[in-house]
């Protein structure tokens, strides 16, 4: 039995009358990439915004790394590992791409309160920026504002933000939506070279995608996990044809 | 090649606009150092006092930038720590020359060193406190409890007779400094001039350490930092105290500088006047509040100076520059639109 990173217990989410998340299940095991499909309105923005503090369940638990981390704020449970990527980008648009991941090199090395050496000449936030950065193929764009930057450019900011805290696990949030064919194949080779180092929780509409990159996927149906399986045991389960994947569909 | 120059800080085509900067400082530099005799030559000493307001409200404003300007944080009750660091140094003056203790145990003084800094630790334990709680709320909440909070203060001071009440504190002399001749206006003009350099090197300094960038993107999206660890409260928190006590300091000054403390130091429509210097001048900028300080307390003077009823011209006036302008007044200069941090 390899050990979850992530585990989710009966997990429950009701807007009023509508329950996005219904007494869901899952684990993410150390070291895979771990793929979320699912129709839309099926809840997985909603599981990622639980799972990273932003969203408070009605019921259930999460563990991650063994701990109940439940109760916890998104800055403590970053601070215990997770990351995430915005569906809508959450940047800072004022700033420069470089700004934006130096912030996060920043947040990683401990508490802000420094108020006296300039921070834009810092080496140390600096430098692990720029190599964040030139991953995500944005080198060259470091000093430009991000209010400036192409949607595609601003979906690879998301990423190397992310990245730059160093997460156990990271949860991306359809890192693929709205990008353009040379950007979604750039995206898919990072993600590749990102799944030896980190385990990954993909939440993606891009099903190339998905069942290039994932070693196992769940499907989520109406704010429940209907089955979790590799590729192959998805694709060949009768309910997943049924509830989602549509007859000949893939 | 970039990125050496990242390292270095250097942001390519930004040169330029750190020679402009350079040369504006020196002119500055120039004409606060040349004021005072100018305004003798011309036979106009009333100048010196006007630039010496000038000055007073640059670093309240500054402070008060701070947290609206590069925070993002509208506070409506900044009038409230300008006014206790006022009243610190009233206070403190009134059991200097009465020669008693207040609250029977603090002996007062009429030394500026000390009169300011307790007026900048009292007026920092105020935003401590005042800010621990309205930092609970964000938006339009933010807005209420701060001016709510500022009222407060307000009625306290209007309610304490002892120290005027209403009516106010009179300081009969300037505090002392280094024997300096404090009660001439020059003096203490330069005196004004020598503090808001220093805080104004201080705030740059401030604005862009690590504690500067963070304070800026509580303003962009407070979610993104909590999304890379960053619990806000706090920073918001420290960022409420200093601008309390950059508030104080400009309050200490401005008691000594009019001799007088009254309850209309800490009125909500001086927090107002605060934020409108803030946002004319241009908002997360170095020296924006510090143009709109000069602007506002300039069209006052002047405005009052032709009609009682100078606020009916004041208000076009300042709707024209903030249609113009956008950004602030500080846009216009440097033709950008992107805040320092």
């Amino acid at each position: 039995m390899p050990d979850a990173l992530l585990r989710v217990d009966h997990l429950t989410k009701r807007f009023g009358g509508l329950t996005a998340t219904n007494d869901l299940s899952l684990e993410v095991r150390t070291g895979e990439l771990h793929a979320v499909i699912g129709p839309n309105g099926a809840g997985k923005t909603t599981l990622i915004s639980q799972l990273f503090g932003e969203l408070a369940p009605n019921a259930g638990t999460i563990h991650f790394a063994g701990e109940d981390i439940t109760a916890l704020s998104t800055a403590a449970r970053v601070r215990r590992g997770l990351a995430r990527s915005f569906q809508i980008t959450q940047l800072l648009f004022d700033y420069s791409a470089l700004d934006n991941v130096a912030l996060a090199v920043q947040a990683h090395l401990g508490h802000s309160y420094h108020f006296w050496a300039d921070a834009r000449s810092d080496r140390a936030l600096t430098e692990p920026a720029l190599l964040g950065l030139a991953r995500v193929g944005l080198e060259g764009r470091a000093h430009v504002a991000v209010k400036e930057m192409s949607h595609g450019e601003q979906k690879q900011l998301e990423l190397a933000i992310a990245l730059a805290t160093r997460p156990r696990l990271l949860l991306l949030d359809e890192p693929m939506a709205g990008l353009g064919t040379t950007e979604c194949a750039a995206t898919i080779d990072l993600l590749r070279k990102l799944k030896q180092e980190t385990t990954i929780l993909l939440v993606e509409h891009d099903m190339d995608a998905v069942f290039a990159l994932a070693d196992r996927i769940s499907v989520l149906v109406d704010g429940q996990c209907i089955t979790t399986g590799t590729g192959e045991e998805v694709r060949n389960n009768e309910t997943v044809r049924i509830a989602y994947l549509g007859e000949g569909n893939v | 090649m970039a990125r050496t120059e990242a390292a270095a800080g250097v942001n390519p085509g930004a040169r330029r606009i750190l020679l402009l900067r350079g040369a504006g400082l020196v002119v500055l530099a120039v004409v606060l150092l040349l004021l005072p005799m100018t305004a003798n030559a011309i036979g106009d000493p009333a100048l010196i006092t006007l630039a010496t307001r000038m000055i007073i409200y640059a670093i309240a404003a500054a402070s008060l930038n701070l947290i609206l300007g590069y925070g993002g944080l509208v506070s409506f009750g900044h009038a409230a720590y300008f006014g206790v660091g006022g009243y610190v140094v009233g206070i403190l003056y009134f059991h200097f020359a009465a020669d008693d203790l207040f609250l029977g145990f603090i002996p007062g003084s009429n030394q500026f060193l000390i009169t300011l800094f307790a007026a900048m630790v009292v007026s920092g334990l105020a935003a401590l406190v005042l800010g621990a709680l309205s930092l609970r709320t964000t938006g339009l909440q933010f807005i209420m409890i701060t001016l709510a909070f500022a009222q407060m203060v307000f009625f306290l001071f209007v309610s304490l007779k002892v120290y005027g009440g209403d009516d106010g504190l009179i300081v009969r002399r300037r505090n002392l400094l280094f024997g300096l001749n404090m009660a001439n206006d020059t003096t203490f003009y330069f005196v004004c001039v020598t503090i808001a350099a220093l805080y104004f090197a201080v705030f740059w300094r401030l604005v862009g350490s690590r504690f500067g960038l963070v304070l800026g993107g509580i303003r962009q999206n407070e979610r993104r930092l909590a999304a890379i660890g960053i619990s806000t409260y706090r920073y918001k928190l420290v960022a409420f105290v200093i601008a309390g006590i950059g508030a104080g300091i400009a309050g200490a000054l401005m008691a000594n500088f009019s001799k007088f403390v009254s309850p209309d130091m800490l009125h909500w429509s001086r927090s107002g006047e605060l934020m409108i210097m803030v946002i004319l001048g241009g908002g997360a900028t170095l020296f924006g509040p510090a143009i709109g300080a000069v602007i506002l307390v300039g069209l006052e003077t002047v405005l009052t100076g032709w009609t009682e009823h100078w606020q009916f011209i004041l208000g076009p006036i300042l709707i024209l520059i903030a249609l113009f302008t956008r950004g602030g007044v500080l846009t216009l200069l440097e033709n950008r639109r992107a805040p320092d941090a």
